[in-house]
């Protein structure tokens, strides 16, 4: 089972949705002890960095032992940025830190030329092999809706532009996040969800 | 680059699509979950349903047809129409909705924007104009008059103001519909279109007037929108999603084929 953690980030319905498609079986832990049984934890989010905060202390500690215990862990937009340090956005707020750098808003470097947020459909440029990013090609777009961003580092898999270059897909180890929204970015965002689902598979022993 | 994005819009009642529809392949051709399948293999980026079986007894029936959609496709899916209070925009967004537009509601309750926004972050908040232009002189104040209720009722707003207005309040995108263009197919109102667009820092989906490729052509340079919604052009089988993207991006504009 996969865990979907809710922590009041907006709607958690299309993610949902797009696992029952392919197939992967998805519950919402109501308390940071029942993660314990999940064979794959996804970390969605929508709208303000701030809202990380209700992911306390219990939460955080109980992600990062299941992840040194092997599970495969899915950062979704603001859910990538809080695996970063942390964002301009909640300065005051710390991300898990399990990636390295802080996100930034994209309007410093638009320089008004650009809308923000940026909103759409974006191409994604594959930088290096990687298990999420698995058969999806450099020019494949996907949806992004998103004012901050994370930098691009050396776990960085695919990376996109609006003004400048930033994180689009992360993976390290067992940790592995997008910018954009593989629920709502067709038979593209599909495949990258079930390349995911394929690891948490494993990591469960085949179930 | 960042595509220009191109919308279908299903005009639903009592849970099918109006505006005739008539095109080959299909067994129940107002069915608008068949619809969405046809036009998510033909490549479009987005769907809006706009629901005018607007009553609450139509709450659940809308519901219905959110589900069904979504269960299609895999994209961005706004809903419109009916949306009066935060229940409906919850059980919009609940039945599978990503975002919901709001039209009278946000003239007539404007904290209703901000409700939403706060709730479901701006993403999820349309703010849809519907707008005419004014002849000069007779109101000096008004260049592009706003209407509510469907374009029948006056609202003394300029479209370019509440934009702004709405951008302000925590609107993620506006849908500006021309109610002069609407239904024409003489093309999309690039002047009106490019004045609210200029004024606001997110995203503007031109709305009315679509007829031939050139329209989404011109609407996407000269008006400067972001993204751009057709109902009757792509549910009558008269263009495909697919041969305008191909058009389009042979003339230089991003899009996602």
């Amino acid at each position: 089972m996969i865990a979907l953690v809710d922590y009041g980030a907006g709607n958690l319905t299309s993610v949902r949705k797009a696992l029952n498609a392919i197939g992967a079986p998805v519950w919402t832990p109501a308390v940071a002890g029942e993660l314990g049984r999940a064979h794959g934890i996804i970390v969605p989010g929508v709208g303000h960095f701030d809202s990380t905060k209700a992911l306390t202390d219990e939460w955080r500690t109980a992600i990062k032992t299941m992840v040194e215990d092997g599970v495969p862990l899915l950062g979704i937009c603001v859910g990538l940025q809080w695996l970063f340090e942390g964002s301009e956005e909640a300065p005051d707020i710390k991300g898990l830190s399990l990636l390295k750098g802080t996100c930034f808003n994209f309007t410093q470097h638009v320089n008004g030329r650009l809308k923000v947020p940026h909103v759409g459909w974006n191409s994604l440029e594959i930088t290096r092999p990687s298990r999420l990013m698995a058969g999806v090609t450099s020019g494949s777009q996907v949806y992004f809706t998103h004012s901050y961003a994370a930098p691009v580092i050396d776990d960085t898999a695919a990376v996109c532009e609006y003004g400048v270059r930033f994180s689009a897909a992360v993976e390290h180890d067992r940790v592995a996040a997008v910018q954009f929204h593989p629920e709502k970015s067709g038979d593209t965002g599909l495949r990258i969800l079930r390349n995911w689902a394929n690891l948490s598979r494993r990591s469960s022993g085949g179930a | 680059m960042l595509s220009k994005r191109i919308i279908a819009c299903l005009d639903v009642r009592d849970g099918k699509v109006v505006k005739g529809v008539n095109f080959e392949g299909l067994r129940d051709a107002g069915d608008p979950a068949a619809l969405a399948r046809r036009y998510n293999v033909e490549g479009i980026d987005e769907v809006v349903i706009l629901d005018v079986t607007a009553t609450i007894e139509s709450r659940q029936a809308r519901a219905h047809t959110i589900a069904a959609v979504a269960a299609e496709i895999f994209l961005p899916l706004t809903v419109g129409g009916g949306i009066r209070t935060e229940d409906d925009a919850a059980a919009a967004i609940d039945a599978g909705a990503d975002k919901v537009s709001l039209n009278t509601a946000a003239l007539s309750d404007p904290d209703l924007i901000t409700t939403l926004a706060k709730r479901y972050g701006s993403q999820a908040v349309i703010v849809a104009i519907d707008a005419k232009h004014v002849e000069a002189g007779l109101q000096s104040r008004l260049r592009y008059a706003v209407f509510a209720r469907s374009g029948q009722t006056g609202t003394r707003r300029d479209a370019v103001e509440w934009a702004r207005e709405a951008t302000d309040r925590g609107a993620g995108e506006i849908l500006l519909t021309s109610i002069d263009r609407d239904g024409t197919k003489g093309g999309f109102d690039c002047e009106m279109t490019a004045a609210v667009s200029d004024a606001v820092n997110i995203p503007v989906i031109a709305s009315g007037g679509a007829g031939t490729f050139d329209h989404f052509a011109d609407v996407f340079t000269a008006g400067h929108a972001d993204a751009a919604l057709a109902a009757s052009i792509f549910h009558f089988n008269e263009q495909s999603v697919a041969a305008l993207k191909q058009f389009l991006a042979s003339t230089g504009i991003p899009v996602r084929l």
